[in-house]
């Protein structure tokens, strides 16, 4: 977002409506209320309830925790990067259809990323039965660290490769001539020039990943690897322990907002600008030359470990039935239910952060601006924090409790800041003379928002929306505290397969959730909305 | 880039799914006057008594909401909700957690009809619940793998370094947890908390649930696994040639525990005579009978007269320690932190 777009845009000798303050200020306290809640509820637990908040285990899960984000981060840089670079930068034979691949995993929650790679993988999975005529009737077990960074890495990458993709592209190719020229190196100049130039991308991408793991409950817990979102729901399922998940949620959103101050710091040291505005040329392109044949080889992996084994899983288990669980079919009510809450939440979103981006783009002020930030904190909120937030406040509102107006409080609370995000940036790029000009061609202020604004920000608005119904679609922690009595979702009816052991049985929800999921991602890469994530 | 198609296609489906979506909310929302309906917590599986609360709807024509969760879940949500809790009913899978909510005052009490039709030892002399079944802590394990006279005469020796690597357990399941406190009870915090501390000596793995030990056990993941008895019985009716079997330990042993689930009438419920006619069901010759002997069910009923499952011993003769279910309430509560201190919970 452009500071210079942003102050044409303004129009400081208004005052702004007060209508659309309150609006703004409304939003804004929804947005944080629950969780000020969550925090008065932790704070004022008692001793008993501290109790089962050990400081070792408290310590044990929040460290585990970190450990997890950091190799994950780690790990989606070193898959990411270099498969952004070669779809960007290079004579790749086939480069558009990799980087479709690379992109693709987006639609794979974690809950399921980790279902199929344990169906594969574990020690008697499908690739033990493969490997049975060759003598080998046990695998390695692949559960613990090492399996929950494969399950979050296979659904975390595709986040550096797109926003990798488009900083690339960013990249003015000047600086790295200007080094050539020096002497340097290819891999030199990329160490040094390229990367970081790729910086802010990078810092964003890997805010955006850190935050995934930081919140996953469904991968960590197929995996067996306790972390502090295992530790809340424990909690929440023990007996008369909620003040002890409470708490926990509480050092869980202390680590969030950690690594989000972090990742700040991070973006704003040594920034290489554009040596020109506007149109930037396109970088030289590599010639590979024999490196690529390990390109290939490096893609193809990739995309195996990461697109075809997963779906190849899921695909095997809905065509054959397993001999102790039996075979198992899409349940279409839930379907419904995901589609139905994914695109009631995205519409609901996109019109609710309405006030408060219009009151950031057209009244800038000291106010305007602390309602945006309001509004945009819970994104760095865990969903399961979300959930028990709401869990503490419905069940003493006794009529919202268990009802759908609630999941749905949750959903919004949770993803409304992608909505506005996306409706932000997209308004930055609206001229306000535009709307004046209606005006003064005698529109009223609604009708020039709706004739001039609206067609120019719909498609940023639009790609908000889509994040928006993918994240719904994905969300599993909030989901199973919040619903109602009999309201299954497509996440829900999975996890509760896999809980019972009948993971093949799931297969077929599993397949249906990818297949809802993937034409938003298409939605998604359509409109190189990947920067609203790096949008703060 | 540039697909205007795409932005109208993508429009008309938001347009048609959100008057789909409102249409759910509304029918949510206005769904449960007209008719009779009953909201059940239950913390029994739905795969278990899905059959038992379908027969009802169709017997009474009251509908049933029915929230399904672990059963400490559901007890603290009725203690989290108070007097604003939409449960008319909770069933759950141990005495301790109905103990926990009527001593709060949450449970209403029961006729002594309803009462004394159950065995003493199943109910509690406030009559704030009532057993609907009865079953037995248990050691299951690999018939492949051991022979009967190879398994431990005492749950204690579950420590012994001869198991290392081959013990399964549920730690977050209501009835170990009941074992656990009830253990406690009788022996003392200190040997029960170095008797986990063996177990995890001994490497034992942590399953989600009894039913997920129990495979494990099959699939020779584990050998042996603590569960309740009829667990076993359930996944034998979908394969008849799971190599598993039940063993009881030596008589009186805390191992073999024998525990009840009950139901209780949520005192804030305005639907008394409905939700009083849902606990005589479940007493009823056909419910009892089918808890006991349906598909996949191999609990003991707790009402006379009602026959047992073919092949399973009599309840009489599964001695279990000596101890008073109505104590659970007080009991299972330093069973979790126990629990949760040791790391079986994390």
């Amino acid at each position: 977002v452009s500071a210079q777009a942003a102050a044409t845009a303004s129009s400081p000798g208004r005052r702004a409506p007060l209508l659309l303050v309150l609006a703004a200020a409304l939003i804004g306290a929804a947005a944080t209320l629950p969780v000020a809640y969550l925090v008065y509820r932790a704070v004022t637990a008692d001793a008993a309830a501290r109790a089962l908040v050990p400081l070792e285990t408290t310590v044990e899960l929040t460290v585990d925790t970190a450990a997890l984000a950091a190799g994950v981060v780690l790990s989606s840089l070193l898959v990411g990067v270099p498969l952004a670079w070669l779809v960007v930068r290079t004579d790749l034979p086939g480069r558009r259809a990799w980087g479709v691949a690379a992109s693709l995993p987006l639609v794979i929650p974690s809950f399921v990323a980790a279902l199929a790679l344990l169906g594969a993988l574990a020690p008697r999975g499908l690739l033990q039965n493969l490997l049975e005529p060759l003598g080998v009737d046990e695998l390695p077990e692949i559960t613990g660290y090492w399996g929950a960074l494969a399950a979050l890495t296979l659904s975390t990458y595709p986040y550096v490769f797109l926003l990798a993709t488009a900083g690339l592209r960013a990249v003015d190719p000047s600086a790295e001539e200007a080094a050539r020229s020096l002497g340097s190196g290819r891999l030199a100049v990329f160490l040094r020039v390229t990367l970081p130039a790729l910086r802010p991308s990078l810092a964003a991408a890997s805010l955006l990943v850190a935050l995934y793991v930081l919140s996953d409950f469904g991968a960590v817990s197929l995996m067996d690897y306790p972390t502090l979102t295992t530790g809340i729901y424990a909690r929440y399922e023990a007996l008369l322990a909620i003040e002890a998940a409470a708490i926990l949620a509480l050092v869980l959103v202390a680590l969030t907002v950690m690594v989000v101050l972090l990742a700040a710091r991070v973006r704003q040291r040594g920034a290489i600008y554009r040596s020109t505005p506007g149109a930037g040329r396109q970088a030289e392109v590599v010639r590979l030359g024999a490196w690529k044949w390990p390109a290939l080889a490096f893609c193809t992996t990739t995309t195996a470990f990461f697109l075809v084994l997963p779906l190849g899983v899921l695909t095997w288990w809905t065509v054959t039935a397993d001999p102790i669980v039996g075979r198992g079919g899409v349940d279409w009510d839930a379907a419904l239910n995901s589609l139905g809450a994914a695109l009631t939440t995205a519409l609901a979103a996109a019109v609710v952060v309405l006030p408060v981006a219009a009151l950031a783009w057209r009244y800038p002020s000291r106010l305007s601006r602390s309602l945006e930030r309001l509004t945009l904190f819970p994104s760095a909120l865990p969903g399961i924090a979300v959930g028990l937030a709401l869990v503490f406040f419905g069940s003493r509102a006794g009529f919202l409790y268990q009802s759908f107006a609630l999941l749905l409080a949750a959903y919004l609370i949770r993803f409304m800041p992608y909505s506005l995000a996306a409706t932000r940036a997209s308004l930055d790029a609206v001229s306000p003379r535009l709307e004046e000009a209606a005006r003064s061609l005698g529109r009223s202020p609604l009708g020039a928002s709706a004739s001039v604004v609206f067609p120019l920000a719909r498609s940023g608005i639009l790609a908000g929306a889509a994040l928006v119904c993918l994240s719904t679609i994905k969300e599993l922690p909030a989901t199973l505290l919040l619903r109602p009595i009999g309201f299954d979702t497509l996440a829900t009816e999975i996890w509760a397969g896999t809980a019972i052991g009948a993971y093949s049985t799931v297969a077929p929800s599993a397949l249906a959730l990818v297949a809802i999921a993937a034409p938003l991602v298409y939605l998604l890469s359509w409109r190189d909305a990947w920067e609203l994530g790096a949008a703060d | 880039m540039g697909g205007r198609t795409d932005v109208k296609k993508l429009i008309a489906a938001l347009a048609l799914a959100s008057a789909t979506a409102l249409t759910l909310v509304a029918g949510a929302s206005t769904a449960p006057s007209q008719t009779t309906s009953l909201t059940i917590y239950s913390g029994r599986d739905q795969a278990l008594v899905k059959p038992i609360m379908d027969r009802f709807q169709r017997e009474s024509g009251i509908t049933l909401n029915i929230r399904y969760a672990s059963s400490a879940t559901l007890a603290t949500a009725l203690v989290e909700e108070g007097r604003n809790s939409p449960a008319d009913i909770y069933w759950s899978q141990e005495p301790g957690t109905l103990g926990l909510v009527a001593a709060r005052g949450l449970l209403a009490r029961l006729p002594q009809k309803t009462i004394g039709k159950v065995p003493s030892r199943f109910t509690t002399r406030s009559r704030r619940w009532v057993g609907t079944s009865a079953r037995s802590r248990v050691l299951v394990y690999n018939t492949q793998r051991l022979q009967a006279a190879q398994l431990p005469q005492s749950v204690w020796g579950l420590t012994n370094a001869r198991w290392k690597g081959k013990i399964g357990i549920a730690p977050t399941n209501a009835s170990f947890q009941a074992f656990l406190g009830a253990t406690i009870h009788l022996f003392g915090e200190s040997r029960v908390r170095a008797w986990l501390e063996g177990l995890k000596e001994n490497d034992a793995a942590f399953y989600p649930n009894n039913t997920t030990v129990v495979q494990a056990v099959g699939r020779g993941d584990v050998e042996v696994g603590l569960v309740n008895h009829y667990y076993l019985y359930n996944l034998l009716a979908d394969t008849p040639s799971l190599p598993v079997r039940n063993h009881w330990f030596r008589d009186g042993d805390p191992g073999n525990l024998v525990l009840a689930a009950g139901v209780g009438i949520v005192a804030s419920t305005e639907k008394a005579a409905a939700a009083q006619r849902f606990v005589d069901f479940l007493h009823s010759r056909w419910a009892q009978r089918f808890i006991a002997r349906g598909p996949g069910a191999a609990e003991y009923p707790v009402i006379k007269g009602v026959p047992r499952r073919p092949g399973l011993p009599q309840l009489s003769s599964i001695k279990g320690p000596k101890y008073n279910l109505g104590r659970l309430a007080a009991d299972l509560t330093p069973a979790v932190r126990l629990l949760l201190e040791e790391g079986f919970i994390k």
